[in-house]
């Protein structure tokens, strides 16, 4: 995108709520089991069934609108929005539209590049899923498997205070962070769990007034979000450069292509004559409720963020990234609480060694062979300087393999550095005078040798001697006159 | 788009509608709704003149509130019975007729 023009982005994210039951029916929540074998009579809207709305429900939604400082309204109620398509049996959703349970309330958002945006939250009301529909399996007919259906949702509305495919990708990271810490949810992308709508709209840079939007449906990844707001962006920009309008319509982002394009047959989509559900009364939700919902809110991924930092002495970037997943930031922290471990050290294993393994063997970090304390000790000794860097490995990869105590690994491979001890000059007072022409010429000033000698000795002690001092008992030993 | 009652009866734009409602009008059918319409939008019409400044939308008339049901999946799904009176399923699906998008 260039200079000349400004992106305006919106982000609207459904959020699957994790309860045992669905939202209005005593039906099982769950993702994957045989076709139609959740769906009840009030999920399947069968005459005379009548909607009971799920405490969980109520309870997740009102987590989440104290976790972003929002004012969780006393009273809400729910609303019919009307559709026709057969993933959705009664030919309407149960919403909310006039009164949503959640206000408005705003989402910090960290960077990549250590700063941070407020975004705000427009509101977030609960709903129904609907369920799902299979095109391709059957000649002339579609398939509907109505699971899906009934599933409590909490759609989340942010204000369109984003500028960069970027900012929107953090933004929806940011939510599917707090959405795990809080617990309402699996956070499951590639199940659906959370799935975004983008609208997009540019404008030329400093102009107050917004330029004509598109929506873009279903995006279900951080990446794809970028990807699709950023073909979008361009695509848009492009159109106005070129003096042709915007059309305001709903598109849908293909992969395969990264590219957006118009959805077929939607022309009436936004006449949904929505109305206020006679089956279901006010919600009204008492200081108590508040109340106790409150205290079981836990530290917020912020706020860990901001801990980390000042506790362990991480960068942004570092405290971003490990407290992104509460059971990173979990594993994180219980390994710090291993003696003398280091937390720096702990951070840099568990960003790359430790999650390059565990993405390779498709493990979750709860799943993780090498334990937290192990990780914790064996950061102690590469600070007391038992282990070099090239040893760490060793015994990383041995804790990776099954076993679990890092000095017991030690000690069975003879991993000890070699430090101050008489073997280690003795070893190299024998070198020394075995390579008397080198020694000579080292004295004369060909400083380049030192690095034979070290090579020397760290062959011979097979690579457990301590380089540092190596090189100090070295020039020590080769300074002196026989 | 909230509830229509701000409509005045000479917008109605009865084949819009019908689309929306999923009906398909005959003729005679088609001025007999137009004209039912034409005088619920009247009635409502006279039901928005009445000054209702400072009165609460009632939701109920005894004033009740939602009741909330404990979160337990105690439904158990009679698959075989429910897809009986569907017109079609296979493999567990409700089949209709395509639906293209």
């Amino acid at each position: 995108m260039n200079a000349d023009w400004e992106a305006v982005i919106g982000l609207e994210i459904h959020v699957q709520l994790a309860t045992q039951s669905k939202i209005f029916s005593a039906a099982a929540n769950q993702f994957g089991a045989p076709p139609n074998s959740l769906a009840c009579p009030v999920d399947l809207g069968l005459p005379g069934v009548l909607p009971v709305l799920n405490e969980a429900a109520v309870r997740m939604a009102v987590k989440f609108g104290l976790a972003i400082g929002a004012e969780v309204c006393e009273r809400s109620g729910f609303d019919r929005k009307n559709y026709f398509y057969p993933d959705l049996p009664k030919g309407y959703q149960i919403s909310q539209l006039a009164a949503p349970i959640v206000g408005p309330g705003r989402l910090e958002v960290p960077l990549d590049d250590g700063a941070a945006i407020d975004v705000r939250i427009v509101r977030a009301h609960l709903e129904e899923d609907a369920g799902k529909s299979i095109h391709d399996a059957y000649a002339g007919q579609t398939g509907v498997d109505l699971n899906r259906a009934g599933t409590p949702l909490l759609e989340v509305v942010s204000a369109p205070d984003l500028h960069t495919p970027e900012q929107a990708s953090a933004c929806f990271r940011q939510l599917h962070s707090l959405v795990r810490y809080l617990g309402i949810c699996d956070g499951d992308l590639s199940q659906g769990s959370m799935r975004c709508d983008a609208n997009v709209s540019v404008r030329p840079q400093g102009q107050e007034a917004l330029g004509e939007r598109t929506e873009i449906k279903n995006i279900n990844s951080f990446r794809f979000v970028e990807k699709a707001i950023r073909f979008e962006i361009d695509r848009q920009t492009d159109r106005l450069e070129a003096g042709l309008p915007v059309l305001r319509e709903t598109r849908l982002y293909d992969a395969a292509k990264d590219e957006t394009r118009p959805m077929r047959g939607k022309e009436f989509s936004d006449d949904y004559r929505y109305f206020p559900d006679p089956d279901l009364l006010p919600v009204v939700i008492d200081e108590a409720f508040i109340e106790a919902v409150r205290t079981e809110l836990p530290e917020l991924p912020g706020a860990r963020r901001r801990r980390f930092r000042e506790e362990f002495g991480l960068s942004d970037y570092d405290a971003s990234w490990l407290t992104r997943e509460p059971e990173v930031a979990d594993y994180f922290e219980a390994a710090t609480g291993a003696d003398g471990s280091d937390a720096k050290r702990i951070a840099n294993w568990v960003m790359g060694e430790l999650t390059a393994k565990l993405h390779r063997g498709g493990l979750s970090i709860d799943a993780s062979p090498v334990t937290a304390g192990a990780l914790g000790r064996l950061t102690a000794r590469i600070n007391d300087q038992t282990l070099s860097s090239k040893t760490a490995k060793i015994v990383f990869d041995t804790l990776w393999a099954g076993a679990a105590d890092v000095d017991e690994i030690i000690k069975a491979q003879g991993l000890r550095q070699m430090q101050d001890s008489a073997e280690l000059t003795a070893l190299i007072k024998d070198i020394v005078a075995g390579h008397p022409q080198q020694a000579e010429q080292f004295r004369a000033g060909r400083d380049k040798l030192l690095g034979f000698f070290v090579g020397r000795v760290m062959k011979a002690t097979g690579g457990k001697a301590n380089p540092r001092r190596v090189n100090e008992l070295l020039k020590e030993a080769l300074g002196k006159q026989e | 788009m909230a509830c229509g009652a701000d409509m005045d009866a000479d917008d109605i734009d009865i084949d819009h509608l019908a689309r929306l409602a999923a009906l398909r009008l005959a003729g005679d059918e088609r001025l007999a709704v137009e004209r039912d319409l034409r005088r619920i939008i009247a009635l409502v019409d006279e039901m928005q003149a009445v000054d209702t400044q400072g009165v609460d939308p009632l939701a109920h008339p005894l004033d009740a509130t939602q009741r909330l049901r404990a979160d337990e999946a105690t439904e158990r799904v009679d698959r075989e019975r429910y897809q009986a009176g569907a017109p079609e399923a296979r493999d567990g699906l409700y089949l209709v007729p395509r639906v293209v998008e």
